[in-house]
């Protein structure tokens, strides 16, 4: 590696809280720009909002910190209407899974060549700690739902799976390394890769601390999406690593030109 | 019905009429009822009357659907087939033919195609005009299924040929042509064809919409020709995702815009804040239906011009302009393009079902005048995206460019791109934002305006233009001098330009499509020196019409003639 990762570090100083996951994932992001050594002008992070969506101002490249929910569609444009750049869509569970439900199922069946980081905390942490879809049922810390949010969290991996996406993956902030060769190797996929990443929120969650005792490495990278659904359907969400990859081309298939602006014309002729 | 007036508009084309077909349509939008309204001249033909010479029916079935818009008086000649049903009892005299049964003689052919020789006929086209476009239109259609159109359609020839003596008012009616001359080619097309052609001749080369009536057309079109341009077009899944894609593609540097109705434009608009926010280029054109909710889908109204102006959370300036004519969506399409990609913020072009879906025959359009050029920025270092000028407008960098690394944000920012919750930031780039409309000089495209100054100004936006125009020669045609203004530039308000259009008439009559009077209320609402609006004002979709303007300015100038009166008894 002849790019330290450093290189990508914009200097501008994070919002988050002391131990926030989301710093590990910032050092994932520019640690696998860093091995690619993608050209810092070639790179758009694009984000909603959220604490981890804040994430495109600290990196040296160019961003786009959007609306809530939305990142997906941006980075869909973006990356149809310039293919030559690396997009890599994140933020957070409530962004990606709540409000921004719909771009989710969308873009995994679309399958644009682009990179979908998901930090996911199961909490909104902006807002000061309310449930959000992936936030265990019975988690009653949130003064909006205080008897907990009663209702099954949502399973991002196995709805990517049943959605379309090409490539599936989970990675935890409390592995850095870990996290940066899946960022890696969902850059290097071509088509829409998804990156399941569990980011702790100890300010309102404390008892995340113990994922790190949790997450084991134990899945098995394959192209069939009858086996990896099967191992989703039976895993306690804590698996790591690539879930599942198959060779889909991505949208939109380029065509060559058939016409010129005399022949867009032309049709008006009577 | 819609495709037989569209064959007998692309007939009348070709022997030298000008025309316009309004396309009615039952409230399912898929298909069922339907009626053609088509009026021919030899002058270019923009609007309709309050007049319905003659009234051709196939099928009487949920004719009461469009009663309202076409006005059946007692010298309306109404003319049905032997198979059309029952016809509505308020119809008192009705001439029948035996269009199915001369159909019948053919086989499989329908009465349309009957219809459309005895139709052609009537005009004055020959039977090879009509085989000609019978051949362009119906390209669908197996030979045998056309050469059978064509028999059916000879038959009609002959039914006009020995029409009743019933119909010998009919013969009088086409406007008389000048048939020495050869007629010119000319272009049949539609508003949301031709706002289509001018964005993507402007440079536009990406689409993302969601489908919606009545703007799905003007994407169709589109989907078409993006590949001429190399251009991309993405059928979004909502139109949330529609509008921020064309954000994306934006902030990547390619002209970008999308297509959608009221319910699609008030999903958007919280990323059109953001577009504004991220002084990100985009277009958004709006074509307006009878809202609100669902409202009226498949028909005209102007009634989403509150929403275009003020529909944007927060001090949000941004670009509203309105076409006035179905080849204006071109023109106006092209600035759109060319303005909001120079002052790098949203602009809403507000167009309406009227134009957007009906037919005109017009002769060719010139190409625009707006190109977007693409110069390599100079970058200062360091790089500051939102830098404060005098124009209010900075220098942009794309990806790709190198030392113009900057993360475009909706929050508020400092001029270096950077989050800032801080007042002086806040007010610097809200001033810089507005300064970018308050200093460009628009130019002499803020509206159309004809007609020399009398007691009364009419003022409209958006496709009422052309009867405001028809309204204008009637009332000078009786003696009373009226000036016509059709704003194109609706926000910012070209307050200079309108004022010197304006000249000294003080009383202006808005005349709009909508309930609520919405631009009368917006133009009180600038505080205009020494004018003094009126309004008239009427929902869809019953179109306002020519005779209705004017007999609403003689009403006036008659109230105001007996005020003066009575004053100066008093």
């Amino acid at each position: 590696m002849t790019v330290k990762a450093k290189f990508y570090k914009s200097g501008v100083k994070p919002i988050w809280c002391p131990g926030c996951g989301h710093y590990s994932v910032l050092n994932a992001v520019t640690k696998a720009l860093a091995v690619l050594e993608i050209a810092p002008e070639n790179c758009v992070l694009v984000s909603g909002i959220g604490c981890s969506s804040r994430l495109p101002a600290y990196v040296n490249s160019y961003g786009f910190h959007g609306v809530h929910g939305r990142a997906l569609p941006v980075a869909t444009g973006l990356k149809v209407a310039r293919p030559d750049l690396t997009v890599i869509a994140l933020g957070g569970d409530g962004d990606g899974f709540s409000i921004g439900g719909n771009h989710f199922l969308h873009a995994c069946r679309r399958n644009v060549n682009l990179v979908y980081i998901a930090m996911d905390n199961e909490v909104y942490g902006m807002t000061k700690g309310q449930a959000s879809p992936t936030t265990p049922e019975s988690w009653e810390h949130s003064k909006l739902t205080p008897h907990g949010p009663g209702v099954r969290p949502f399973q991002p991996c196995s709805i990517a799976l049943a959605a379309g996406a090409s490539f599936i993956a989970r990675s935890h902030s409390g592995d850095p390394n870990g996290m940066a060769n899946m960022i890696y190797e969902a850059i290097q996929h071509r088509g829409f890769a998804f990156v399941h990443a569990l980011s702790q929120c100890i300010t309102f969650c404390p008892e995340q601390v113990q994922w790190k005792d949790w997450v084991h490495d134990e899945a098995v990278t394959t192209a069939d999406a009858g086996e990896a659904a099967h191992f989703l359907q039976n895993e306690d969400g804590f698996s790591k690593g690539i879930f599942y990859r198959c060779d889909r081309a991505p949208w939109p298939v380029v065509r060559g030109e058939n016409q010129s602006i005399t022949t867009m014309r032309a049709g008006f002729a009577v | 019905m819609v495709s037989l007036g569209e064959m007998l508009l692309c007939a009348a084309a070709k022997i030298g009429y000008f025309g316009l077909m309004r396309k009615s349509f039952g409230p399912q939008i898929r298909g069922g009822e339907s009626a053609a309204i088509i009026r021919l001249g030899t002058q270019p033909i923009t609007n309709f009357t309050a007049e319905i010479q003659v009234l051709f029916a196939l099928d009487w079935h949920n004719f009461l659907r469009f009663q309202d818009e076409i006005p059946i008086s007692e010298a309306t000649l109404v003319i049905a087939d032997t198979q059309a049903g029952v016809a509505p009892s308020s119809i008192a005299s009705i001439v029948t033919l035996d269009l199915t049964g001369a159909a019948n003689t053919v086989g499989g052919a329908r009465a349309n195609s009957v219809l459309l020789g005895m139709l052609g006929a009537w005009l004055g086209c020959s039977a090879d005009v009509l085989s000609e476009v019978i051949h362009e239109r119906l390209v669908k259609l197996d030979s045998s299924a056309l050469a059978q159109a064509v028999m059916a359609m000879e038959q009609g020839i002959q039914q006009w040929e020995q029409r009743p003596a019933v119909l010998t008012r009919l013969a009088t009616l086409p406007p008389e042509r000048d048939t020495s001359v050869e007629p010119v080619p000319r272009w049949l097309a539609s508003g949301n064809q031709l706002a289509g052609l001018g964005a993507l001749e402007t440079g536009v080369k990406f689409v993302a919409a969601y489908p919606i009536t009545p703007a799905s057309d003007c994407l169709e079109w589109m989907a078409q020709h993006m590949e001429s341009v190399q251009g991309q077009l993405v059928q979004a899944e909502d139109e949330l995702a529609a509008i921020n894609m064309v954000i994306g593609a934006a902030y990547g540097g390619v002209p970008a815009m999308t297509a959608t109705s009221g319910p699609g434009l008030s999903l958007m608009t919280e990323a059109m804040g953001l577009a504004v926010a991220s002084e990100t280029p985009v277009v958004v054109l709006n074509v307006m239906r009878g809202g609100p909710s669902t409202g009226i889908p498949t028909k005209s109204e102007q009634s989403d011009l509150n929403i275009a102006l003020y529909g944007l959370h927060g001090d949000a300036p941004h670009l509203v302009l309105a076409p006035l004519s179905i080849a204006d969506c071109f023109l106006t399409m092209s600035w759109a393009v060319f303005l909001s990609h120079h002052l790098q913020t949203l602009a809403i072009v507000l167009s309406d079902q009227f134009m957007g879906q009906s037919l005109q025959i017009m002769d060719a359009l010139p190409g625009s005048p707006f190109q977007l050029t693409f110069e390599e920025a100079t970058l200062m270092t360091p790089y500051q995206r939102y830098q404060d000028t005098v124009t209010g407008v900075s220098v942009v960098a794309h990806p790709g460019d190198i030392g113009g690394m900057y993360t475009a944000d909706g929050l508020e920012h400092s001029e270096n791109g950077v989050p800032s919750p801080k007042a002086s930031d806040h007010l610097q780039q809200l001033e810089k934002r507005q300064r970018k409309l308050q200093q460009f000089d628009f130019g002499a495209y803020w509206g159309n305006s004809r007609g020399e100054e009398g007691e009364w100004l009419l003022l409209c936006f958006g496709s009422l233009y052309g009867a405001l125009l028809e309204a204008r020669q009637s009332l000078v045609d009786q003696g009373i001098n009226t000036k016509v203004i059709g704003l194109r530039l609706l926000q910012p308000f070209p307050r200079e330009s309108f004022l010197a259009s304006c000249g000294s008439t003080r009383q202006i009559l808005v005349i709009e499509q909508n309930h609520q009077a919405q631009l009368f209320h917006y133009l009180n609402s600038l505080a205009l020196p020494g004018l003094k609006f009126s309004s008239l004002a009427q929902p869809g979709p019953s179109m306002i019409t020519p005779e209705q303007i004017v007999a609403d300015v003689l009403q006036r100038m008659e109230t105001s003639a007996q005020e003066i009166g009575d004053d100066s008894k008093g």
